[in-house]
Formats: structure tokens, sequence, C-alpha cells
């Protein structure tokens, strides 16, 4: 089966070594962790895990099968690409100096629809919101120039068709 | 803990009482019914055996010698008793010996609650003495593990271990408890859990799929069932027993569904898997509805999953929606209790017989029986099998005793030849295959079973790994019947050293001690046989002991266990011999 990009969505319980529990699941298969980002969900008091993985359909179903097997795991789904709207975010430090000194890298901030954060005496920095091959892109343009420090998040995801975690959890209580 | 709150019933009713965590925790145990306990005592859990020592006529401790028995001393209990069972222990070293109980529970889905003393909270992270991080180790091996470090955290939490181990698809649960809430006063009132918001043991059942399933049940040629545990987890021999009568289907069994239905009924065709028997294994080819209740296809049991009953429609009743299509796809999967789906399926499902297709297995039988079976209960050579002693085992206790084995040779042929009559009767460790098991898991199927003759099958190489535990039986006086299938070699790493390794023996040589003085110096009644004169007259003897009683049966060295799937061979591909 092909591999391709999954992103899995995990709902569940706010609790103190969950994360442990569901990486613990990739690792015993050999399957790295591409993107990680955990969060408040559209819930109150349920946490939304985003984890992207390379692999094939087979073992994503598997995965998220374990997944929602946890017992502080309300629901779990997996999705590609094209069933999602997802993003990154990157932030880029560089050498005050270099603003005024490279036109060019104003004109990368411009044509990346980045915005300027803020700027300090000796530095400034830049965020960018986008798909990972045009932070890539960015963070080449700007690289030739020196980057004194660079950081990208793990992707964060919405699912283009609905996730009925509000009805799971309606039932889970009538029940 | 807010969110994890676990559905409030009413309890107005109830005063609290300000009592330390320590207590509570007792009180708690008395709550879920609990009336033994297996542990070892030590620094981080000492205000919790300080309560134990105050409500001793309650609550039954027993002092196991090492920590890992007392996990498959609650598991023992466990299987047997459809209880919980309960393990404590200290932090650190205390806390880690448990490690592989928890592991053989969780694979083998029993239901345990291992409570752990910890280092006070202010030490945690400070690399004190006997600090472990067990919650991060154990993690993998629970199905659910939390550290209290607040006493008020008491209740809720252990009505909460004991709901998730039991519920649904049973399980191991730990509990760490910090010195320190063990110390601290609460406000204690005790509510059972009931549920839990974010889990649900069984998904309920969907009446499409059990008419799919009925459909192609009524409109096979060969049906053929493959039951698991899960037909005793959910109880469902009944349920089990009626389907395989009205249907008319041959039913086979993996070592952890073994004594569901008894040995005898003429519709049990025996066992499935690597050293299972021939007929159940060949015709899983053959069939042309395969019926898996209760069970996960384990490689065990499937050999090679590219050749696995490719030919048959696979139906798949399960409770664990995460073991659907995990090794072997699905037709139609039945999600829920076994109980329940059974249930439902049996009105659904026509009168039939089958009686061609049963033929087929009893032909199988007879291939097997003469070329293994009479061998191993009615041997020629000078040696005693280990078969002709299981086979005498089944005649003095009538097929009436609970069965619990080791790992190894002596396990495999312990299930190929026991005879059940009862259900929850064979004790195995199945899925984690941790030699060590059966000697503590003995003492605690005795002790969930009294009114039952436990007889404890071990090879001479794992009876070495806990059997310190002789002293529980000894100072308990757990009237347990233990033999010991002694062949000085560690037999089943041997015997696929002769078969795949030219019989190059690395360390499979056992030099063992004098086992009958050692049974001697823990004044447990003891024998040992090497001729089959003499074996008859001991396991009468060792039957009828209202003692604990140890029997040694010196067997052929280098016998091997046949039928036998090689590894990644295809259950076709049995070998006979």
């Amino acid at each position: 089966m092909e591999k391709q990009w999954y992103t899995i969505s995990v709902y569940s319980e706010n609790n103190v070594g969950l994360l442990n529990r569901i990486s613990g699941i990739f690792l015993k298969r050999h399957i790295n962790i591409e993107g990680l980002n955990v969060s408040k969900s559209e819930i109150e008091g349920v946490s939304k895990f985003t984890i992207v993985i390379f692999t094939t359909e087979d073992w994503t179903r598997k995965i998220v099968g374990q997944i929602e097997k946890q017992v502080e795991v309300i629901k779990a789904y997996y999705h590609t690409d094209e069933e999602t709207i997802y993003q990154e975010s990157a932030l880029f430090k560089i050498a005050s100096d270099l603003l005024f000194d490279e036109r060019q890298i104003q004109n990368i901030i411009k044509e990346s629809n980045s915005q300027i954060v803020t700027v300090a005496r000796d530095f400034f920095v830049i965020a960018k919101t986008g798909r990972r091959h045009e932070i890539d892109e960015m963070h080449d343009a700007l690289e030739p120039y020196g980057i004194m420090q660079f950081v990208r998040s793990g992707r964060i995801a919405v699912s283009k068709a609905k996730m009925p975690i509000t009805d799971i959890l309606l039932e889970f209580q009538n029940q | 803990m807010e969110t994890l709150k676990a559905q409030k019933k009413d309890v107005k009713n109830q005063k609290p009482m300000r009592i330390a965590g320590a207590e509570a925790i007792i009180h708690c145990l008395l709550a879920e019914g609990v009336d033994l306990i297996y542990g070892y005592p030590g620094g981080a859990i000492m205000p919790v055996y300080d309560e134990l020592y105050k409500f001793q006529d309650k609550l039954t401790h027993v002092l196991t010698r090492h920590e890992q028995g007392a996990t498959h001393a609650a598991q023992g209990y466990a299987r047997v008793s459809g209880k919980v069972g309960v393990a404590m222990a200290t932090s650190g070293p205390g806390a880690t010996n448990l490690v592989t109980g928890l592991a053989d529970a969780q694979i083998d889905s029993t239901p345990i609650v291992c409570i752990t003393g910890q280092v006070p909270r202010h030490l945690l992270g400070s690399d004190a003495f006997q600090e472990t991080d067990i919650v991060g180790i154990s993690t993998p091996v629970t199905k659910w593990n939390y550290q209290i470090t607040k006493a008020s955290e008491i209740p809720e939490i252990m009505a909460k271990a004991f709901y998730l181990a039991k519920s649904g698809r049973p399980g191991p649960v730990l509990v760490d408890i910090t010195k320190n809430a063990q110390f601290d006063e609460l406000d204690f009132v005790y509510e059972k859990c009931t549920g839990v918001r974010s889990y649900k043991p069984f998904p309920k059942p969907d009446l499409k799929s059990v008419e799919a399933a009925a459909e192609l049940i009524n409109n096979a040629k060969k049906p053929y069932i493959v039951w698991g545990q899960g037909v005793i987890l959910g109880e469902a021999e009944e349920e089990l027993t009626r389907l395989i009568e009205k249907a008319g289907i041959p039913a086979a069994w993996t070592i952890m569904g073994e004594s569901a239905i008894p040995t005898d009924h003429p519709l049990n065709v025996g066992m499935v898997g690597m050293h299972g028997n021939y007929g159940p294994n060949v015709l899983t080819n053959e069939c042309d509805v395969l019926i898996a209740i209760g069970m996960r296809f384990d490689d065990r049991v499937t050999g090679s999953l590219d050749t696995y009953a490719k030919q048959a429609k696979v139906i798949h009743f399960e409770i664990d929606p995460a073991e659907i299509n995990k090794n072997v796809k699905a037709d139609v999967a039945v999600l829920g209790n076994a109980k329940q789906t059974l249930g439902l399926l049996l009105p659904l499902v026509n009168k039939n017989e089958h009686k061609d297709w049963k033929t087929e297995f009893d032909k199988k039988y007879q291939i097997e029986y003469d070329t293994v079976i009479k061998n191993d209960l009615k041997s020629s050579k000078e040696g005693l099998t280990m078969g002709e002693v299981i086979e005498q085992i089944n005649i003095a206790s009538e097929n009436q005793a609970v069965i619990v084995t080791d790992v190894g040779q002596h396990q495999m042929v312990a299930c190929r030849y026991a005879k059940f009559k009862q259900s929850k009767s064979n004790i195995t460790s199945g899925g984690l295959g941790t030699m060590g098991f059966a000697l503590p898991a003995a003492i605690g199927a005795k002790m969930g079973a009294m009114e039952r003759e436990v007889v404890a099958i071990i090879g001479d190489g794992g009876y070495q790994m806990t059997i310190q535990e002789l002293g529980v039986i000894f100072q308990h006086n757990v009237p347990v019947k233990i033999v010991v299938l002694n062949n000085d070699h560690l037999g089943m790493v041997r015997q696929w050293q002769e078969l795949f390794f030219e019989s190059r023996y690395a360390s499979t040589v056992m030099v063992n001690p004098d086992f009958v003085k050692i049974a001697e110096g823990y004044h447990i009644k003891s024998k040992r046989v090497s001729a089959r004169s003499e074996l008859k007259n001991a396991i009468t003897e060792m039957i009828a002991s209202k003692d604990p009683y140890f029997l040694e049966v010196k067997v052929e060295k280098e016998d091997n266990v046949f039928p036998m799937i090689p590894s990644g061979a295809s259950v076709s591909d049995i070998r006979l011999k």
C-alpha cells in the first residue's frame, strides 16, 4: 500500500501522561511522528492532538484504532491532506542591521505575506504562517543573509468534513 | 480531574469520614468487595500496610516472596473467579517488579489492580531513595494508570481503577500513591464508578452486522468456529454452546479460550495454533465461513497470514474495535460483548447438522491419533512422556481440576491433553509467554476457588523462576498440587534448536537441584517418580492429599511437541513429526 501524509486528530481529556501513552503507540510500531501539536479544541475541557505521519492507510487506521482504545481518548480521526485545511507557523530571528542593509529582506517579507512581530536593537522577528513548502521557501530565501534562530510549529488542521465529536460526547453522557 | 469525573450518583446519604489516605485505600478495597490481596511491603507503602494490620479480620494480605509473584497470583485469582485481582508493592524496585505481571495481564486481558507506594510529592523528580517513574514505565503495559498525589483523589481514582480493570475488555490498572497522600486526611465518601465519559466498555451491537453474520452462517456448507478467551470473559459459554448445537458447527479453541466448552462436547474439535490439533489447523484452510469469537488472531494461532483462511468468508465477533482487521480482514465484523451478540445471533441461525463436514475433523483426528497422540499417551519408550502425566491427572481429578500451566513444552502438552468439564479452568500465560507464571498463578487460582482442585503443571526451567513462592504455599497452607515435568532442559527452546539450529543446544541444558528436597525445606509433602509403574499411584496420592503437594516427574529428556506449525509457515503445513 502506498505511503502518504495523514493528519490524525485526537480528541481527549486533558490529562498528564496521555501524550506518553499516545506517543508509545507510534514508538511500538516504528512510525515517526512528523508533526505534533496539542491545544484546546472547540469543546470546553477537551484537548486536541494533531499528529502528522507519513505511512500507509492500513497502518494509520490501525494506529487510530489503538489511540481510540485509550481510556482518556474520546475519539480519533484521520484525514489525507486533500481532506483537511492545514497550516504551520514559523518564527525567524534575524539581526536588525540586515533589515536596513539588505533591501532584499524587506521584499522577502512582503512577498511571503509574513509579518514582523517585533524589532529590537539587535534583532527582529518575522512570523510566517502557511504550508510547509512556503515556510521552507522563505527559509531558503533568508538563509544566505544569516538566520539567528528558526523554529517551525507542528501542523494544525481542521477537516473539511464534520467531526461529530459533540454528538459522541452527548451519546456517552446519555448512556 | 474535573473532566474525568465518573457519573455521579446520589451520595447524600453517605456521611463523610475524616480519615487518612492509607485508611481510605482499605475502605475503597472493601467497598469493591476485595477480601484478599497479594503484595510485599516497603518504605513508601508502609502507611497502607499499617492499616492492613488493623483491618486484617476483613482483608487478608498474602505476602508473596517477590512482587512478580503478587501480580501472577492476582491474575490466577482473577482468572478463576472472574473478580478483580489486587497486588500491592512499594515504590522503586517493588514497583518495577510488577511490570512482567502487568504486561502479562495486559496481553491476556486479565482484570487486576496494582497499587504502588511512591515517594512523597515534594520529593518527586528528585531521584529520591526508591523513586522510580512507575507511571511512565507501566504506561505501555496497563489499560490505565494514575499517580495520586493528594489524599482527596483516592476514592474517585480507586473506583475508576476497579471499573476500568473489569469493564469492557478487561486489563491491568496501576495506581501509584505518593506517601504524603497516604498520611494526609480526607473526607471519605465512596461511590462505585459506573462510567467514564471518554471510555466505552464495548460498542452497542449493530443488528445489521448480526443479520449479515447469520446469513453467511445459514448459507455455509463448511462453517467453522474458532473461539478465544472473549467467550469466558464475556460469560458467553452457554450462548456459544447453544449456537454450535443449533447450527451444527464444529468449534475449536485458542489456548486462552480452552475450557469454555467441555472437552468431550462432540462439536468441540480441539485446539488451534502452533501446537494445536491437526484438523482444527488444516481445516481452517478448507472451511467456507470462519467464525472467530472473542479471539484476536495471534500469530501463534494463524501462522502465516498470507495463507490463512483465504478461501473463507470471515466473521469476527469481537469486543475491541481495534482488533477488527488488525491481523485478519473480516468480511463481517460483529462488535460487542459476546454474550449479547451471540444472544442476538441465536434466533437468526437455522438448525443444521453439517455431518459430512464434521466427519472431516474426525478423519483428521484419526491421523493425528495414529501419528502423535498414541505415542504421547501410550508410549512404548522407557521414559515417561508429558502427555501420559496429564492423562493421569485427568483420570485422578475426574477432569474437574483447574489446570495452571507455565510456558513451554509442558504448557502445550497440558493444553492439548488436559480435559475440562467447567469453564475458567485452564489458567496459562498465553500472549506474553511468561515463564514463572504458573506457581504464583496457581496460588491465586486456589485462593480464588478454594472448593476446586488446582494443579500447577510446570517445567523445570519456569519452576525455578518463581520457586520462592513455595514460601507462600507453606506459610498460608495453600493446598495446591504442583507437578514439575522435569526433562532437565529448557525443552521448547531445545526443540527449536534441534529442528532449526542443527541441534546446537546453546544454554538449554539445565543442571537441576534436588526439587524434592527444596519442597521438603518448605515442609511441603513431596515425591519424585521416574517409572511408568509408579506414575498412577503417585498422581492418585497427590490428588487425594488435603495438603499442598509437590510431585516431580522425570520425563524423557529430548521429546518434541507435535504437531507443530513452524514459525511463519501456513496452518496447512503443520508437521506431524
